[in-house]
């Protein structure tokens, strides 16, 4: 089937828990997601949001999986830009690993499509939110700010 | 992450060739990676472990098939290390400078 995906690694000097926590809270979240928001009860079924600081949602969909503090999938559907949303909803599946002192988190997010605007437009953000949060939990700044 | 296995990796031309390959083309298996290339597949094989261990290759596995990924993680920590320091220096020298400006006009 076509499909565009990438993947993103990283190892980040913490506890699979505290790495689970902050990608779940909405507090910590918004330390090192420019300001965004997350809205979920964290179970299967239940709903996912992504809201902005001014209050539009920028993504929503649903939680698919959720194995704390090692699995955590989401459907995940752009809001607020039209040519992305059409594209429809894609699949985004966090993996957490302990290694020795670290913990390694891994980011594979997919939509069934080629050539996907979606895929091309996340992949952007993903390395910085992702140098946010290891800079947020390993020294409790982050290091850009947008 | 191991700095000195990243700027291992990253100091073969071989190897930045294959970045390069997936840099235009995410997610290829060996054999898609491997063609058209002067370097035998095995040592292909041995650049793409390098580049792996230093994680700047990630691998997904598709039903049968192994599929290779840039990951821009370690290259972007390199990236804030250094260039972000300037940015943020710059963006601090435009703001004391407005500030200054500002100041100014209004005495």
């Amino acid at each position: 089937m076509a499909q565009s995906s990438f993947i993103y690694v990283t190892y980040i000097k913490t506890s699979p828990d505290e790495l689970w926590t902050a990608l779940t809270s909405p507090e910590f979240t918004q330390k090192y997601w420019f300001g965004i928001r997350q809205e979920s009860e964290w179970k299967p079924g239940a709903s996912w949001k992504m809201i902005f600081a001014d209050g539009r949602v920028a993504d929503a969909g649903e939680v698919l999986e959720c194995n704390p503090p090692k699995r955590l999938v989401l459907k995940w559907q752009n809001q607020f830009k039209p040519e992305l949303k059409e594209e429809g909803y894609s699949r985004c599946v966090f993996e957490i690993e302990p290694q020795n002192d670290v913990t390694k988190l891994s980011i594979t997010h997919t939509l069934d499509k080629e050539n996907s605007k979606f895929i091309q437009a996340v992949s952007q953000g993903w390395p910085t939110i992702l140098s946010n949060l290891k800079s947020l939990i390993e020294t409790g700044k982050t290091i850009i700010q947008r | 992450m191991d700095d000195d296995a990243v700027f291992r990796a990253l100091a073969d031309k071989s190897r930045r060739l294959l970045l390069d390959r997936l840099r235009r083309r995410n997610g290829q298996t060996l054999s898609e990676l491997s063609e058209g290339l002067a370097m035998t597949r095995q040592a292909v094989t041995k650049h793409l472990a390098i580049l792996e261990q230093a994680n700047l290759v990630a691998t997904l596995r598709q039903g049968r098939e192994k599929l290779h990924f840039i990951n821009p993680v370690p290259i972007n920590e390199i990236a804030e290390r250094w260039i972000g320091k300037f940015d943020r220096a710059r963006l601090g020298a435009l703001s004391d400078l407005k500030t200054a400006l500002e100041s100014k006009s209004r005495k």
